[in-house]
């Protein structure tokens, strides 16, 4: 039977990935385990982060807070909290999207730099990420970045180890950036467009002085998928203003009459808005239902998206929904994966990535998850992976 | 003068094949892309960082990525270290020179290749500066977000080289934050692109590496970046404190209450005096130290915010409040700070740390720093970003008095050294170059710098680019 890693301590980390790569044995790393199901199977023993506990450092008037890598998310979001604060990137919880049990880890959400709708105005996972402490490849305990908000000091660990999905290191400890909570929030609807319209739409609202903060399309197709928030009959494009009171009054005051031209407009406000928000960045229309239908998280210039989904929709059975103005596409496929015909409409339509999130066993067998690479890069990335990991036994195989 | 900081010594075999890699190069690149006359070298010897100057070998300003990436190839095959430079405005060293070096200067690479925005981004080439960026857009109500004091004369290859940022990073995040892909040449002269008009790539964050990494990695010779659109309003405002104390803890105050303005920026008494002297921006002369705190938003949203900023500067007993009353008056508060650099080089030869603390430590780092400064006889100047903690104290010394030299150069090493025990780190948005490179065993233990550097190297195993740069010339792996 396989062993089991629980390290309690960084030094413990440090010494069991040291013995493992004098063993040249295999390393299946992660935090809650609560993606599991995602990317290539990984052959290793268990090796998880999830007894390195704790809040280590929190200031609030420091804006920044350093824990402990296997520390919960919900902990961390309920101190946050308590002070008025909150990570800026909407960490998403993908338990139902994966059909997945166990407790998110705050170093699980960098690992996987998982961002959330407000992506394009507050950066993603990566971009609140400002320290890391790490065991690499050979068992050495590595810092990068530091605790302050800005820091050009040497080259940016932290942004190669954000998303690299346990592949390059294992993470002990991170230092993050918080921001305060906006204090109200609103969403303006526009009701009745077609993809391409509402591609149009958001891009026009974007363009406004609003300072709109969330941009998703939800086709007539996935809206009725969404709890009961008020959203009215047909498609419905949403735009989110959130700040103090007085300004998200004022801001939607001005962005409704601007977006008459294009559709219907209502609102929903605060409860209905931050539950339908909540719905967009868990991916909740495509829960796993036990079907396991694959599901594809595309990453795309924010106009080419719902051309890509035009294109697939005559050949095949897919539904989605539009998040980051367009940008990233959310899609179940009907039947199979797809991936070729999906990756070649995505490059012909000036590139992007489609990444495959959930899929059954003997799909993800044959399909890699990740976008492939120009030879360059795959050349680049295999090189940058040897000299933090040069036996190759952090989850082997993940990331293709 | 020369400080006590080397570069790598020159490689004689090098040096004894310069006639012949010079006519090599303008052998296979169009006329005048080669220069190498001692008269035409001269302004490529430096670069903000004054004082330390190398000649180069040679210089060429390529005009196109099929140019730089033949220079790269050229180089690699005869082991020819290479110097990427943009407009030269670092104040690190990060551009300067050395004898047995090529410097590829991407000037002449100033194009906008094309605004796109319905994505909201700009394909632009490395050579272009930062403002010409937002003056392209400035129009149509868009703008990009980093802002370096140099942003007139500085490139956006220069600003991914060193992960620029500016006095408006408080809110936008600086250029890491707003860069969406590279197209950009390897040491062996393969070109790659990472990343697109999508917000996330695919893979290793190697744009992330990238960004930063101040010439080391390869030559970016394309950037796309994003573009913001303009908020409806902005509005700088003068706070005047009686000490800097009272500054300090105003602004960590603010930050504490949930209010994050576009930009905190902090001048003491000597900054103010040397900004309004030349620019007359209406600074008051009579406080110890003064915040600029810019607001954005409609007028109510404006309004708001500076109620509740106001009040809190109350409380640490403020003694001059002026909000500008135009569009003219805001150029000018904003034209004060911007040319802080410039106005202390007519009174004084200065080097600037740039060292970042956490928000907490702001008041203790300032006392710190004077004491650290009269302690060698000098004069200091502190004009920095306050609200994410980092520090410009300018050190004021006379270029030409070698002991004043030696004192100044002493005197940055121990404030930056202040600022790591402090909790924080050496550059927050200058950059390593040449002029920290020693100081990085303070900041990193030898397992920290040892991955770095393992890292480097996958790029660039002969450690050939920017070779004197970053990292301490000893124990390199």
């Amino acid at each position: 039977m396989d062993h089991l890693y629980e390290p309690q301590t960084e030094a413990d980390a440090a010494a069991m990935i040291a013995d493992a790569a004098q063993a040249g044995r295999a390393l299946a790393i992660s935090g809650g385990n609560t993606r599991a199901g995602f990317g290539q199977k990984v052959d290793g023993a268990a090796f998880t982060s999830k007894r390195l506990r704790g809040i280590v450092a929190y200031n609030p008037s420091e804006m920044t807070l350093t824990a402990l890598a296997g520390t919960p998310v919900a902990e961390i979001e309920a101190e946050l909290a308590d002070n008025g604060q909150m990570m800026a990137f909407e960490p998403a919880d993908h338990r139902m999207m994966m059909g997945t049990e166990g407790v998110p880890t705050i170093a699980g959400l960098f690992a996987t730099n998982t961002s959330g709708p407000r992506r394009f105005v507050s950066g993603a996972a990566r971009d609140s990420l400002l320290g890391i402490r790490f065991v690499n490849g050979m068992g050495e305990t590595v810092k990068s970045g530091g605790r302050v908000m800005k820091n050009v000091t040497g080259l940016d660990l932290v942004k190669l180890l954000a998303g690299s999905y346990g592949t390059l290191g294992f993470l002990t400890e991170v230092t993050f950036k918080v921001l305060p909570v906006p204090r109200a929030e609103a969403t303006v609807v526009v009701s009745g467009l077609n993809d391409a319209e509402a591609a149009i739409a958001m891009s026009a609202a974007l363009a406004t002085s609003c300072e709109v903060s969330g941009a998703a399309h939800l086709p007539e197709s996935v809206r009725w998928l969404f709890g009961k928030n008020g959203l009215p009959d047909g498609p419905a494009t949403l735009l989110r203003i959130e700040g103090v009171e007085a300004s998200v009054n004022d801001r939607v005051d001005r962005l409704k009459p601007f977006l008459q031209r294009y559709g219907a407009v209502s609102q929903i406000d605060q409860g209905d808005s931050q539950q339908i928000w909540c719905e967009i960045r868990d991916v909740t229309p495509f829960s796993e239902d036990g079907s396991c239908k694959p599901l594809w998280r595309i990453s795309c210039a924010p106009s080419a998206g719902h051309q890509l989904l035009a294109a697939l929709r005559l050949e095949t059975g897919v539904n989605a929904f539009f998040d980051w103005q367009g940008g990233l596409v959310w899609m179940q496929m009907e039947g199979d994966a797809e991936a070729e015909m999906i990756r070649a409409y995505l490059k012909r339509l000036g590139g992007g990535h489609a990444t495959l999130i959930r899929a059954r066993d003997h799909i993800r067998a044959v399909t890699p998850a990740f976008e492939p690479q120009e030879k360059g890069v795959a050349t680049l990335s295999a090189a940058v992976k040897a000299k933090l990991d040069p036996k190759g036994i952090f989850n082997p195989g993940r990331m293709g | 003068m020369s400080g006590a900081i080397a570069l790598k010594a020159p490689d004689p075999a090098i040096l004894s094949r310069r006639e012949q890699i010079i006519a090599d190069l303008a052998d296979f690149l169009p006329a005048g892309t080669v220069i190498s006359s001692e008269r035409e070298l001269k302004p490529f010897e430096t670069d903000g960082f004054i004082a330390y100057r190398r000649m180069p070998l040679a210089v060429t300003l390529p005009r196109t990525t099929d140019e730089v990436a033949a220079i790269l190839k050229y180089c690699a095959k005869y082991k020819v270290p290479v110097v990427p430079r943009g407009a030269g405005t670092s104040l690190s060293g990060g551009a300067i020179p050395q004898e047995d070096a090529v410097v590829i200067a991407l000037t002449r690479m100033n194009r906008i290749i094309e605004v796109d925005y319905p994505n909201r981004c700009a394909r632009v080439q490395a050579g272009v500066t930062n403002l010409a960026i937002s003056e392209a857009v400035s129009a149509d109500g868009f703008f990009y977000a980093p802002d370096p004091s140099s942003q007139l004369a500085c490139t956006i290859g220069g600003n991914i080289g060193m992960n620029s940022g500016g006095a408006h990073c408080l809110k936008y995040g600086v250029t890491t934050n707003n860069l969406l892909g590279v197209k950009m040449v390897l040491f062996d002269g393969t070109v790659i692109e990472l990343g697109g008009k999508a917000l996330d790539a695919s893979g290793y964050d190697l744009l992330g590496i990238v960004c930063g990494s101040e010439g080391q990695l390869g030559i970016v010779t394309e950037a796309t970046v994003r573009l913001i659109a303009k908020p409806e309003g902005q509005r700088p405002v003068l706070f005047g404190f009686e000490t800097s104390e009272g500054a300090s803890a105003c602004v960590t105050d603010v930050i504490a209450a949930g209010l994050i303005p576009v930009a905190i920026e902090f001048m003491d008494k000597p900054a103010i005096e040397i900004c309004e002297a030349f620019a007359h921006a209406g600074y008051p002369l009579d406080v110890e130290a003064l915040l600029i705190v810019e607001v954005e938003g409609s007028e109510a949203e404006m309004d708001a915010m500076l109620k509740a900023i106001i009040e809190i500067a109350r409380r640490h007993g403020v003694k001059t409040v002026k909000e500008c009353q135009s569009a003219t008056e805001a150029a000018l508060i904003w034209k004060g700070r911007k040319s802080a650099f410039g106005a202390t080089g007519r009174i004084a030869d200065y080097i600037c740390m740039d060292g970042t603390v956490p928000l907490s430590q702001l008041t203790n780092v300032l006392r710190g720093t004077a004491e650290i400064v009269a302690r060698h006889g000098l004069r200091v100047a502190n004009v920095f970003h306050a609200g994410d903690g980092n520090m410009h104290p300018l050190i004021l010394y006379n270029i030409n008095d070698p002991d004043e030299a030696r004192r100044a150069e002493e005197a940055g090493n121990d404030i930056l050294k202040l600022c790591v025990d402090a909790g924080g780190c050496l550059t927050g948005e200058h950059g390593v170059g040449i002029e920290k490179r020693d100081l990085m065993t303070h900041q990193y233990t030898k397992a920290d710098l040892d991955q770095q550097m393992a890292v480097r190297a996958a790029f660039d195993p002969d450690w050939l680019l920017n070779p004197s740069k970053v990292f301490p010339l000893e124990g390199r792996a």
